[in-house]
Formats: C-alpha cells, sequence, structure tokens
C-alpha cells in the first residue's frame, strides 16, 4: 500500500512534472507476466524512472534488482529499499559463486514478476553504456522463456550525477529496445543484447540531433 | 479587482479565440475527409494541442492573480527546462543550475506582490551578479564564460522576458477600463500568434525570396511584410475594446509585435541551428517544444509591455 502511493504521488509527478520524460515505443514495455528490463545506469534516477514508464496497476509486480551490499547497509535505508522502492537485492560480492546469489532473482520471475537490471554493475558515466556484464545471461539461460527489453536512458546523468544529491530538473529521453529471447548461446545472447542496446544510443544520439532540413 | 466579471470586450475576444479554434478544427477535420489520400496527422496534431494551449492560457486569466501567476512560472520553467536540457552544461555547474531555477519563483513572486523595482532588475542585475559568483565558488575555470554566458542568457529569455506576460496581468486595472486586467495581455498573445501564422500563410501563398536563408529557410520576404501588415490591421482594429492605446499607437504596437515576433521566432530557430535540432523539444504534439511555441512571446512580451507602460502606466 505505501509501496503504491510512494509511487503515485512520488515518483510519477517527479518524473513527470520535475524531470519530463519522452518515451519511443512504450508500447513494447512487457507488463505483465515475468520479464527481464535491462537499462544503462547513470544515476539513482534511473530505476525510478524507468519504474514510472510503467501503468500504475502494474508497479506492484516491477521490481528493480539493486546491489544488497549498497542498499541493505543501514536500517532504514533497507526497509526504504524492500519495502518502498521494492528491489530485489543481489549480492555483487558473491556474485562469482554462482546459482545462490539468484535465488531471489529466480524466485520472483518464476513468480511472474517484471524485473529491471542494471547490468553494467554501478553508475556509469553518462549517456553512455559501459560493458555489460554477463549474469544477465546466466538468469536467461536458467529461464529460457523470459524475453529482455533493453531500455537506454538519455538525459538522467545530467539531472542527478554520481556523487550529488539534490537533482536538476531536465527533460529526459527513454529509448524502448525490441525485447529478446534466449537463443541458446550466452556469447551470442549477449552479442545480441549489446547490439540492441548500442542501436538504441545511436537513436538517441540521433534524435538529440536533427538537424533541419 | 474582479477576475471573474471581465468587461464585455474580454469575453468576446475569448469566444473569439474559442471560435477560431472550432473553425482550424472543422478546416482540418475537413482535410481529412476530402483528401484521404494526403496525410494531415501532424496539421490534426496541431490542432488539438492548440486547444490545450488555449485552455491553459484561459486557466491562467479566468481566476484569480496567484493562479495566473503559478502558470506563467510554471511556462517558464518548462521553457528554461526544455533550454538547459539542449545546451551543454558543465558537470561541475549542478549546483549553479539549481540557483538559476531557483530564480523563477522567486522573480513570478515579484510579478504576484506587484514590485516592478524588484521585477525589472531581479534577474538582469541580482542573478548576473549571483550566478558566476556561485561558480566562481565551485573553482571550475574551464568553460567559465560560457557556461556563465549561456546560462543567464537562458534565464533572460525563458523567464525574465516571459514574466513580462504575468506582469501585464498586474498593472493598474483603472487605467485599462475597456480591456480590464486580462486585455492587454491577451491583446499582446493573440496578435503574437495570429503574426506567427499570418506569417507562415503569407510566406506558403507568395513567398519566394528568403529573408535570412542562414537562419531559416521557411521565411521569406513576403511572408515578413504580409504578416505585419496583417497584425498592424488587426491591431488597429482590435485595440479600442482591449486597451487604452490611441488609433497611432496601436497602428505602432502592431508593427512592434510584427516585427519583435519575427526576431524572436529567428532568434531561437538561430539556438536550435547552432544545436543541430529541429524541434526545441517534444512537449507540444506537431509544434515540437515549449520554445518552439514562444520563440516570438520571448521579444514581444518584454516590447510590447515597455511600450503600453512608457505610454499609459
Amino acid at each position: 500500500m505505501l509501496r503504491y502511493l510512494f509511487y503515485l504521488l512520488v515518483v510519477k509527478p517527479l518524473v513527470s512534472i520535475v524531470l519530463g520524460i519522452n518515451v519511443r515505443h512504450r508500447e513494447r514495455l512487457i507488463t505483465h507476466g515475468s520479464a527481464l528490463i535491462v537499462a544503462n545506469h547513470n544515476s539513482h534516477l534511473d530505476a525510478l524512472a524507468l519504474m514510472s514508464l510503467f501503468p500504475q496497476n502494474a508497479i506492484a509486480n516491477v521490481h528493480p534488482v539493486a546491489a544488497a551490499d549498497y542498499f541493505l547497509t543501514n536500517r532504514f535505508l533497507k526497509w526504504f529499499a524492500l519495502n518502498i522502492i521494492g528491489i530485489i537485492p543481489i549480492n555483487r560480492n558473491e556474485a562469482a559463486s554462482g546459482r545462490d546469489v539468484l535465488k531471489l532473482v529466480l524466485a520472483a520471475l518464476d513468480r511472474n514478476a517484471v524485473l529491471i537490471f542494471f547490468p553494467e554493475g554501478t553508475r556509469g558515466e553518462p549517456e553512455n553504456m559501459g560493458r555489460m556484464k554477463n549474469g544477465i545471461a546466466s538468469i536467461v539461460a536458467m529461464r529460457p522463456q523470459v524475453p529482455v527489453t533493453p531500455v537506454f536512458f538519455y538525459g538522467l546523468g545530467k539531472s542527478l550525477p554520481k556523487g550529488e544529491i539534490v537533482l536538476a530538473p531536465f527533460f529526459i529521453d527513454a529509448f524502448v529496445g525490441k525485447p529478446l529471447l534466449w537463443g541458446g548461446n550466452k556469447q551470442d545472447f549477449m552479442a545480441k543484447l549489446n547490439a540492441e542496446m548500442s542501436a538504441l544510443q545511436e537513436q538517441a544520439r540521433q534524435a538529440a540531433a536533427r538537424t533541419e532540413d | 479587482m474582479n477576475w471573474q466579471h471581465f468587461p464585455n470586450s474580454v469575453n468576446i475576444a475569448l469566444m473569439t479565440m474559442l471560435g477560431l479554434l472550432a473553425l482550424a478544427s472543422t478546416v482540418s477535420l475537413a482535410l481529412v475527409k476530402l483528401k484521404p489520400q494526403k496525410d494531415y496527422c501532424e496539421l490534426r496534431q496541431r490542432v488539438r494541442t492548440w486547444w490545450w494551449i488555449v485552455s491553459v492560457f484561459a486557466v491562467a486569466l479566468l481566476f484569480n492573480r496567484t493562479i495566473s501567476v503559478w502558470v506563467f512560472g510554471i511556462v517558464s520553467f518548462l521553457a528554461f527546462k526544455e533550454y538547459l536540457s539542449l545546451i551543454p552544461t558543465r558537470r561541475a555547474d549542478h549546483r549553479v543550475l539549481l540557483w538559476a531555477y531557483l530564480a523563477i519563483p522567486v522573480q513570478y513572486y515579484w510579478v504576484w506582490q506587484n514590485w516592478y523595482g524588484m521585477f525589472i532588475i531581479f534577474i538582469p542585475v541580482y542573478m548576473l551578479l549571483i550566478l558566476p559568483m556561485r561558480m566562481v565558488l565551485i573553482g571550475e575555470t574551464q568553460g567559465f564564460l560560457r557556461a556563465i554566458g549561456t546560462l543567464h542568457w537562458g534565464l533572460m529569455i525563458t523567464v525574465f522576458s516571459l514574466s513580462h506576460m504575468a506582469y501585464l496581468l498586474v498593472l493598474p486595472e483603472a487605467k485599462n477600463p475597456v480591456g480590464g486586467v486580462a486585455g492587454l495581455l491577451i491583446y499582446l498573445v493573440f496578435l503574437t500568434e495570429i503574426n506567427d501564422v499570418s506569417q507562415y500563410i503569407w510566406g506558403k501563398t507568395f513567398g519566394k525570396r528568403k529573408i535570412i536563408p542562414k537562419v531559416s529557410l521557411g521565411k521569406t520576404v513576403a511572408g515578413f511584410i504580409g504578416g505585419v501588415l496583417t497584425t498592424v490591421c488587426l491591431a488597429a482594429l482590435v485595440a479600442p475594446s482591449l486597451t487604452p492605446l490611441s488609433l497611432y499607437e496601436a497602428i505602432a504596437a502592431g508593427a512592434l509585435i510584427g516585427l519583435a515576433g519575427f526576431i524572436g521566432d529567428v532568434t531561437i530557430s538561430a539556438l536550435k541551428r547552432d544545436l543541430g535540432v529541429k524541434d526545441s523539444g517534444s512537449i507540444l504534439p506537431g509544434h515540437g517544444g515549449i520554445l518552439d511555441r514562444l520563440d516570438s512571446l520571448t521579444y514581444t512580451a518584454p516590447l510590447f509591455f515597455h511600450f503600453v507602460y512608457y505610454l499609459h502606466y
């Protein structure tokens, strides 16, 4: 309930009035049934901006996947991250050890959740997509029926860059790509995902510079 | 003052605007029906957005001063945000941008207070001095001049200039018995928009020679002259029912709005050309960004305001 109100009364007005977001191909977002969304990570606002793209009635089913070692360190932040933002925690330090780390993620997917991933691992350079980690491929390998939709954000790094605590209003652009399916091979899948993400990034560059005539 | 009860002439002006919009809607619908092979999507979108713009403008006028000032403040905020989203900004200036944003509520507070002296110097003097000071405190000198120049110019255009529209609403009502509180603002906005539209139509119909090809390919000599003449005629015609202007003053006001509207339009065009974008944003479907729509008003609002202020207030 608190979470529902938080998104309705805080996040949606913040993203739509203070920032203002322009989405291309919103219809490509899968709102119900298990799915993965993959986005570039420039600021803490990314997750909230992405969440705000979903219809209010789907919010209960959508969860950002976030680092346990960052968000679960103190009691208030932990309560806020788990109950209000609704993150699924993942432990970056144990990432090498395999299956166990993804337990909560896989369980959520089996409950038909839509999960948001930032596979760069940490907030990268503004308006750029760093190299994506392979974790995402491991998940899709285990749940091959789950589609993966890439989303590229442009402008959020300007609004709330790493290290700043007050956000400055800017219009932001979001580009939703076509959902991808697991093809049976890790390298191929990551290559496909990277290519789609670069295509979105290129689209963002072009949209930012549509020369007249 | 009584905001709810406008003089009859203002009611007629508002009705005329609704009538013109209804006409535009009818024509665009008829075009879709008559020439189904052509794509009128953008025209339909444009007209639909005009309904939104006029509705917001009506809300700004119909209630009271507080609501008016809020609406114009939000319009300035959107325009300034659009401007900052377009221009390159320095990472180091994050805090400075917040200070610049803060100037918006403060500027509109002077308007609401009807404190003319502060309204007129706050951004041109105080913000001109405060913003570079804040930048210097951060200490990044690389690109300093460009950063402060672009930031302050944006604030002047989107906040200082546009806030003159709101200030027209707080001028003493007694000086303008025929137009009441809203007469001058309706006159300004109506003529500026008609000037835009008629320069476009004259240009499309008779235009050949480009007037300023380096900045805008769409602007022609015929469009400019036809537009200004149309605006002058309408200005003289409407002035007695909305403003305290005499006939000669109204002709001068019409010429001023026609000329300044053109310059405002091409100034924003030059900005977009420099940045390599076609539209300043996408908040108004069919029109582009909010600056694409307000471009002419950034020039006509302060110039018309001071013209009237000097003559009658």
